[in-house]
């Protein structure tokens, strides 16, 4: 593999040949789930290594010294030189060569971390106060990260407002979502099950609950899952389709569902009521409204509102139209039941 | 005039000294005498101390639990926020230098005072009025962004993130000021006979760390003015949606703000070197490795900034030159721990207060320096980059370094500063108590970093609840630690024995000086002497003072 590979091999196999086999993780280091996360776990435990030694002999050498040298009566100080250059020579040339090592491992590694297989699977991942979007090659969107196993996965990263970082610790990978910037990182995942996705730029209230999952599929289960999900119009019911919609389309930015006010009309209680415009007319929020203004939002903007909103024209098509429609109604439905 | 003299042992707190010399109010906030600047320094200090302790402990006790403790995520937002700039901007970068170097510089130097009196009060007002700034914005809306202000959520959130970077902008030319009148002094006010390589190691921290306040400073005051503008005029500099650059921000921040993590660092080794030479009575080892090696932290440091952005998306060029860079600030740092070793060995090494600091200064600064080199690897880093693992690291160093060295200091020169002499039992007890709670609060943090707890998380996956648990604890004994220290020293202003003038048997100048010192800190031109020799001071018991034996040279 790597000449920095057989350096750290012989450390790791000092250091604990029991926490490297397994996959589980260990008390240093959470579980492994990335072809790339043994390298950085040999770096780890070989900076372990060299730290637990310096440590214990600044340790144990300040230790003895106080313990023999502690002043008592009939105890005087020995004459000993104050300054040696070979001792100091040395103990300023073992560190530089420790660290020099140390470097050219961490440095070999990132490479190998930077650097995405030409064929990896790419899935654009935006962050977004306080939510992951990852949007897959078939323009399907989801909140929870699905990925192959065994396969490449590159992940080009974005935000749509501030600073945002994806980490995910199975994975040893972390990556800034800066705004107005394109970043990139890749993994392959090894083994199937579902890992945690953590967002590790403080992003303000809701930086804690920017969590999701990131779901390792069994080989074959991914191109079935994706195609499942994509499909959803078909395999769920309408109103939970447009939720779905809501959600990932952009709509949930500006519209809220629970009343609270935003840059558009909150969705709560909206279907069916009569809404007056920008201009003085009037119009009863029925399907045909709803439509044109998914389509043509700038043909009647709601009284108070900036006519802001962008064309969804060819963006969505009507089948997706008509399941916002019932999930717009079970939202005017719902909103009756609440005083 | 007194015509008390230095090495008779007879303290001096029925005589002039610069406490007692005026009285009132005035008399000190006007005051030019650079020992009561100190002191004010250390007053002011130690209150922010106790405030950024009060915010930590908060903080802490919100975390016993995965979900909502004691506040809201918003407040909760803003607690960790003023814990750290008032902790980094209001306590340990003026620390050392301002209240400990402040007293002690003008001493070491057998001078007056230092060079610039006037800009040295001047320093101390800006530091109120910095303060002032900083802390009103508790009231007008306490900022969220985390101490580091990034962009572009600095510029978009609702608080009052311009009182606040003001107050540091303000705090920072406080900063500078004190650096340039330490500098001059060194430079100009050393006694004739007292030549680079013979003044106190601690000199050369405090010189060391000037050279990066004059020099980082204003870059910190410059990137907050573009903040400020940004926010208040809407010029885009920072915010990509006003063609703005966020990343840009970074740079110009940590370009101050790494190279005053050793603004913070040096002068506590300064403080270390003397400890260690005066308590094990031998010439500190390899003194000239130790000043060069200030000098070449202080370059170095300006060189690693990029090292924090190593996941931010700056180039892998970029990431290899700052991470090798990072390394080689390193090699300095190990010098000096193998120093203060070397020192000790064949020593006659007395375990005062001052002494269990250095030893617990060794442990802890000893693990916060090796588990830089974790972060500084670029593969590991990425792991650990913004996790749990990041906040043990620098506490362990700021906090196990540099609060560590300035109360060991701190107990070192309490009897020269207040003539008064505390318990040394408490003082044993609360350093051992303070070594218990710091390594129970940050040692669990850096277990749950490792297996990736991020930082500044309000509410946290579920597995982690034992190490935030077992932290907390930590910081409840931890705070407990520092209460005894308050008690005892205050306690020891009323009732300490009085203090001699020489109580640890040093050998630099400020101890030929009366406890607390005479307003023009010597009655009579100090003796040069050489500050690591130990050989001739004589313990008289009657006293408790160290005096020069008779018929070694005056």
């Amino acid at each position: 593999m790597s000449n920095g590979w057989s350096l750290t091999a012989g450390f790791s196999a000092l250091l604990g040949p029991v926490l490297l086999a397994q996959q589980r993780g260990d008390f240093w280091l959470p579980q492994r789930a990335s072809s790339e996360a043994g390298a950085v776990d040999h770096l780890f435990y070989f900076i372990f290594g060299v730290s637990a030694f310096f440590f214990l002999l600044i340790v144990v050498l300040a230790l003895l010294f106080v313990l023999r040298y502690r002043r008592r009566p009939g105890r005087e100080v020995e004459p000993s030189p104050s300054h040696n250059l070979k001792l100091e020579l040395t103990w300023s040339i073992i560190p530089i060569i420790i660290v020099i090592v140390i470097f050219a491992l961490g440095f070999q590694r990132f490479l190998d971390m930077a650097t995405p297989p030409a064929n990896s699977y790419e899935i654009q991942v935006t962050g977004q106060k306080w939510k992951w979007f990852f949007t897959y090659p078939s323009g399907f969107v989801s909140d929870e990260l699905h990925v192959p196993v065994d396969e490449p996965v590159k992940l080009v990263l974005t935000s749509e407002d501030v600073i945002h970082s994806l980490y995910i610790p199975a994975f040893r990978i972390k990556k800034d979502a800066v705004p107005g910037r394109y970043s990139t990182a890749w993994f392959r995942a090894i083994e199937p099950g579902q890992y945690l996705l953590l967002c590790a730029e403080y992003c303000g209230t809701g930086h804690s609950d920017m969590q999701t999952w990131t779901v390792v599929h069994e080989p074959g289960g991914f191109e079935t899952w994706l195609a499942k999900a994509s499909n959803f119009l078909d395999t769920l019911s309408p109103a939970e389709a447009g939720e779905r919609l809501y959600k990932t389309k952009g709509c949930a930015q500006c519209h809220s569902v629970d009343g609270a006010g935003g840059i558009g009309p909150s969705f709560r209680d909206l279907y069916g009521h009569r809404q007056a415009l920008r201009g003085g007319a009037e119009v009863t929020v029925e399907e045909n409204y709803v439509r044109e203004s998914i389509l043509d939002p700038q043909a009647k903007v709601v009284a108070g509102f900036e006519p802001v909103m962008p064309t969804y024209q060819g963006k969505l098509s009507d089948r997706e139209i008509t399941a916002i429609i019932a999930y717009l109604k079970q939202l005017a439905s719902g909103a009756q039941e609440v005083p | 005039m007194s015509t008390t003299t230095d090495v008779s042992g007879t303290p001096a707190a029925l005589g002039e000294n610069y406490l007692n010399c005026a009285h009132g109010l005035r008399s000190w906030l006007l005051t030019l005498d650079h020992k009561r600047i100190g002191v004010m320094y250390l007053i002011s200090i130690l209150a922010s101390f106790f405030l950024g302790g009060v915010l930590a402990l908060l903080v802490r006790t919100e975390l016993l639990t995965p979900q909502r403790t004691i506040v809201d995520a918003q407040t909760y937002n803003q607690l960790f926020t003023l814990h750290g700039a008032v902790m980094i901007f209001l306590f340990i970068i003026p620390g050392i230098p301002a209240a400990l170097g402040n007293f002690v510089l003008p001493m070491m130097l057998g001078a007056k005072d230092v060079a610039f009196p006037r800009l040295n009060l001047l320093s101390y007002h800006l530091w109120l009025l910095g303060a002032v700034f900083a802390l009103a914005s508790i009231v007008l809306g306490a900022v969220d962004t985390g101490w580091t202000f990034y962009t572009p959520y600095s510029t978009t959130t609702g608080t009052s993130v311009v009182a606040v970077t003001l107050g540091v902008f303000i705090l920072g030319f406080s900063s500078i000021f004190t650096g340039l009148n330490f500098v001059v002094t060194i430079h100009k006010m050393r006694p004739a006979g007292m030549g680079w390589f013979q003044m106190p190691l601690f000199l050369w921290g405090l010189y060391a760390t000037a050279i990066i306040q004059i020099l980082a400073t204003p870059v910190l005051g410059i990137t907050l003015l573009l903040l400020i503008v940004e926010r208040v005029f809407g010029v885009g500099i920072f915010d990509p949606a006003l063609g703005g650059d966020p990343v840009l921000f970074q740079h110009f921040f940590w370009f101050y703000s790494h190279p005053a993590v050793y603004i913070m660092i040096l002068p506590a080794m300064g403080v270390i070197s003397e400890l260690v030479s005066v308590f094990s009575r031998k010439r500190i080892f390899g003194y000239k490795a130790i000043a060069y090696s200030s000098v070449a932290i202080a370059v170095l440091s300006f060189l690693v900034w990029g090292h924090h952005m190593f996941v931010s998306g700056q180039s892998a060029l970029a990431n290899m030159i700052f991470s090798a860079l990072t390394f080689s600030v390193s090699i300095p740092s190990a010098i000096k721990v193998f120093n203060w070793l070397a020192t000790m060995y064949k020593g006659s090494i007395r375990l005062d207060t001052p002494m269990l600091y250095v030893l617990s200064f060794l442990f802890l600064f000893g693990i916060g320096g090796l588990t830089g080199l974790f972060l500084g690897a670029l593969a590991t880093d990425v792991h650990l980059h913004d996790t749990y693992f990041v906040v043990a690291h620098f506490h362990y160093v700021m906090m196990g370094g540099t609060v560590i060295a300035f109360l060991g200091g701190l107990h070192y020169w309490w009897p020269k500063m207040f003539g008064r002499m505390y318990s040394e039992k408490w003082g044993r007890i609360a350093a051992l108590v303070i070594f218990v709670g710091f390594n129970l609060t940050f040692f669990t943090q850096f277990v749950m970093g490792s297996r990736g707890m991020p930082r500044r998380y309000y509410n946290y996956p579920e597995q982690f609840t034992p190490y935030h648990q077992l932290s907390t604890i930590g910081s409840y004994l931890l705070g407990a630690g520092f209460l005894i220290v308050a008690v005892y020293l205050l306690h020891s202003l009323v009732a300490g024995r009085p203090a001699p003038a020489n109580p640890w048997g040093a050998s630099s100048l400020e101890w030929q000086a009366t406890s607390p010192p005479h307003p023009h800190n010597f009655a009579e031109t100090p003796a040069l002497r050489d500050p690591y020799d130990f050989s001739d001071l004589v313990y008289d018991p009657a006293t408790g003072n160290y005096a020069p034996a008779k018929g070694a040279d005056a």
